[in-house]
């Protein structure tokens, strides 16, 4: 028997909850325990639990150094009986929740408690730049210290020159997301961003502007995974996990980034929920950079290859839009709070999903597509992972 | 295309001196393969042993077949550039002193996919040669370069950052009265130096040509005993600002081994040459090199020991003198390590036997000053820093590291 005959488990019974975000700060002195420990507190508080109720933790921080979760338990006085580290940057939200809710769903844990955080002190940006990898460290780093404002525009150069995306396409996802980042209290930018501004905005490596790049800021995001029993005894909205996949290193053959995982998996993700593309009524990805939005359009199924700057000319991408996109603002406009950034449509999703997204609820929104993107370690961004969620009903 | 090198103007001496900053330094031990092969001037990459599989970036088993046998080998180093990027901001104090810097994405003909620093030559989507240098860190990077030569290609400000080219540059050389202080002194002006510092070690000796080369306006003859630390600090005191390039041409060469004589004079006078006058010209002029490491396009880069071959494999018929280069050599790395803060490159040259009045009695073949001259200034424009020159360097090099014992035994024959 060969394991792709194998059925996938379905995630029946288990619902995540409690979307929380501690506000985000350009700079902070405090470290990278203050916001996760806030964010853990929020959930507890939030869901009406004592601490020691959580007995899972899920972390994910590029600045908690030198502890890991293990350091950051004790420093909260938790004693979990499940524990979990996803040093996946922007793939994090996905992939803890997908840990997170086989684990709960086995029994080893009853509450787990997923929290991403990261303090932004001034220079910090730098010092994680250039401590991220080995392959950066000796192949890339060294070749103009761009970080991956260099390595990106690689890929946005390669992108444009062969699927004809122009900088006024990537513009209007920019422009879009700023207005709904208007909506969010949470997000950093608050002013309008139009279309001149994006085209005007200075170079920074080209073809990178400023607006294609996300402000590092400081902040934390969580959630947490229960049964669904759990939740309804406890009268907390949740959301149900129709369909989940990940996948590192994906088409390692590939000379330079076109594609992502998704591209490999989403066919298992939408015949896992028995869904469609066209059945979603929001889409939330990871959005360090525009081009990589269109790379999600694509490998998710909205349209094939190459063809993403059409769709984006063919649709429009605000909240009360025909494809509400990145309704948070998404990190361009709301900041990129280290690995929260992968938590960020995660849990804006779940609030969408909870009818607790404010003035930026999709009306009627009742399934919704996170994907999450992470971590470049030489010329590419390694992680991919996606997530089908949906509004539960508390029958 | 590469604008042409313009002359540098005479600095204003109440403008501030840019100091120098490195490139990022962290690398792999893997990495570091790299370096030695960018250190003489080849293009290795790691290939592997089972699956033969070339590899980048550097690893410690094969990314196809697992295998831990992969060998540093030179490689195609034809290959395509498939994207680029101009960088206009940078958080690294070294490149955001040097915006804007062009690097790019290349697929190589032997498989992998390579960032590197992309001339402005090359044209975009368009076939280059890669190839592995030092930056001013000391650590090897790839550039990419045009296809084939272009007009000036080596004066662009990207390459020169990798390169110590003596091209509108000062260059010291510390004894201009030897055969082969003169070879490097018309072979640094050949090559475009904007003046060289001739140094005399004895005034009181007439040299034809050496007068006839202290007529070229370019050269300025400066008193320079290398034994006499006051005569050192006088001379750094007058030009240390000046110097670009520091050849260090001063040599003590006898033969005699240890146990003929009674004395250690031979072998103290050999010290006092090669081994402590390189200590003292480092002291007077290393500081000053390295204050103007950063200075504009001519700022100070090079520092060039001609040592010998025999610096790592002693011939006992010249014992004491082996010695001294087996000294200097350590020395010489010493400085390196001590100058790499700066950026400022220690080429080290190892010859063979050089056709000179002191090695009258050694058979052919001989180098030819003039040859190791151009060796030098090959070594400068391509910023390599270790030259093996002439057929008998490279034969004992290639043995020693074939069985390093053979090479002791038979030399002592
Ligand atoms: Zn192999």
């Amino acid at each position: 028997m060969s394991a792709l005959s194998r059925t996938r488990l379905g995630y029946d019974g288990v619902v995540a909850v409690m979307p929380t975000t501690i506000p985000y700060v350009r700079y902070s002195t405090h470290s990278a325990h203050w916001w996760l420990g806030r964010a853990l507190g929020e959930l507890i508080r939030g869901a009406g639990i004592a601490k020691a109720d959580v007995d899972g933790v899920c972390v994910s921080s590029f600045t908690l150094g030198p502890d890991t979760a293990v350091g950051l338990m004790q420093h909260l006085g938790m004693s979990p009986r499940w524990l979990d580290h996803i040093p996946m940057g922007g793939a994090s939200g996905v992939v803890a929740l997908r840990r997170a809710a086989r684990a709960v769903q086995a029994g080893d844990a009853e509450v787990i408690a997923c929290i991403a955080g990261d303090t932004n002190q001034v220079d910090s940006f730098r010092n994680t730049v250039s401590q991220f990898s080995r392959f950066a460290q000796d192949a890339v780093y060294p070749y103009g210290a761009g970080g991956p404002n260099a390595s990106f525009a690689l890929l946005t150069d390669y992108y444009m020159k062969h699927y004809g995306a122009t900088r006024e396409d990537f513009g209007k996802l920019c422009v879009a997301q700023r207005d709904n980042a208007l909506k969010n209290p949470h997000a950093l930018m608050k002013k309008p961003l139009t279309l001149a501004q994006y085209i005007d905005a200075r170079p920074i490596t080209d073809p990178i502007h400023l607006f294609d790049c996300v402000m590092p800021c400081a902040g934390a995001e969580g959630y947490l995974v229960m049964t669904e029993d759990r939740a309804k005894a406890l009268k907390l909205p949740f959301v149900r996990i129709r369909s989940t996949i990940e996948r590192h290193n994906a088409f390692p053959e590939d000379p330079i980034q076109f594609r992502g995982g998704w591209a490999m998996d989403k066919d298992a993700l939408y015949e896992h929920a028995g869904a469609a593309p066209e059945d979603i009524d929001f889409l939330e990805t990871y959005d360090d950079y525009p081009v990589i939005n269109m790379m999600q359009f694509e490998d998710l199924g909205f349209c094939v290859k190459g063809e993403a700057a059409t769709f984006v000319r063919e649709h429009s991408f605000t909240i009360d839009g025909d494809f509400p996109f990145n309704t948070s603002g998404g990190q361009l406009s709301v900041g990129q709070a280290g690995a929260a950034g992968g938590y960020l449509g995660f849990v804006q999703a779940l609030r969408q999903l909870t009818g607790s997204a404010g003035k930026t609820q999709v009306e009627d929104a009742k399934l919704g597509l996170v994907s999450g993107f992470g971590m470049i370690n030489y010329d590419r961004g390694l992680c991919s992972g996606a997530a089908l969620l949906e509004r539960g009903t508390a029958a | 295309m590469t604008a042409p090198l313009v002359k540098p103007k005479k600095k204003n001496p109440v403008e501030r001196t840019r100091l120098s900053t490195r490139p990022p330094v962290p690398r792999s031990r893997s990495a570091q393969g790299l370096t030695r092969a960018a250190a003489e001037g080849s293009f290795e990459l790691q290939v592997c042993a089972e699956c033969s599989t070339v590899q980048y970036p550097p690893r410690e088993v094969c990314g196809n077949c697992l295998s831990a046998h992969l060998q540093w080998k030179p490689v195609d180093n034809r290959g395509q550039l498939i994207a680029t990027t101009t960088l206009r901001h940078s958080n690294d104090l070294y490149f955001r002193e040097r915006l804007p810097w062009r690097v790019g994405t290349v697929k190589m003909a032997a498989g992998p996919v390579v960032v590197a620093h992309v001339h402005e030559d090359c044209v975009a989507d368009g076939p280059v040669r890669l190839t592995l240098k030092l930056d001013r860190s000391g650590q090897a990077v790839l550039h990419a370069l045009p296809e084939k030569d272009t007009p000036n290609m080596s004066d662009a400000a990207q390459l020169r950052e990798s390169t110590c080219d003596p091209k509108f540059r000062r260059v010291l050389v510390t004894d201009g009265k030897s055969a082969m202080g003169l070879a490097v002194a018309k072979a640094m002006l050949d090559a475009g130096a904007n003046a060289v510092f001739l140094g005399d070690p004895t005034s009181w000796k007439a040299n034809a040509a050496f007068d006839r080369l202290a007529t070229d306006p370019r050269v300025q003859v400066v008193e320079l005993d290398v034994t006499d630390t006051d005569s050192v600090d006088r001379l750094a005191a007058s030009i240390g600002g000046k110097v670009e390039i520091l050849v260090n041409t001063a040599s003590y060469l006898r033969d005699g081994g240890i146990l003929g004589r009674k004395d250690v004079i031979l072998a103290r006078d050999a010290m006092e040459v090669n081994v402590l006058g390189l200590m003292r010209l480092a002291q007077a002029f290393g500081p000053g090199m390295c204050f103007r490491a950063a200075d504009g396009s001519n700022n100070a880069v090079a520092w060039v020991n001609i040592l010998s071959i025999h610096a790592f494999a002693a011939l006992p018929a010249r014992g004491a003198w082996s010695a001294s280069m087996a000294a200097a050599l350590s020395a010489a790395q010493t400085l390196r390590a001590e100058l790499s803060g700066a950026g400022v490159r220690v080429l080290n040259v190892f010859p063979g036997p050089i056709d000179e009045e002191w090695e009258q009695l050694t058979p052919p073949p001989k180098l030819a000053p003039a040859a190791i001259a151009k060796a030098i200034v090959k070594g400068l424009q391509d910023g390599i820093e270790d030259a093996y020159v002439g057929d008998i360097a490279e034969e004992i090099r290639e043995r020693l590291r074939e069985n390093h014992k053979a090479v002791e035994r038979e030399l002592g024959q």
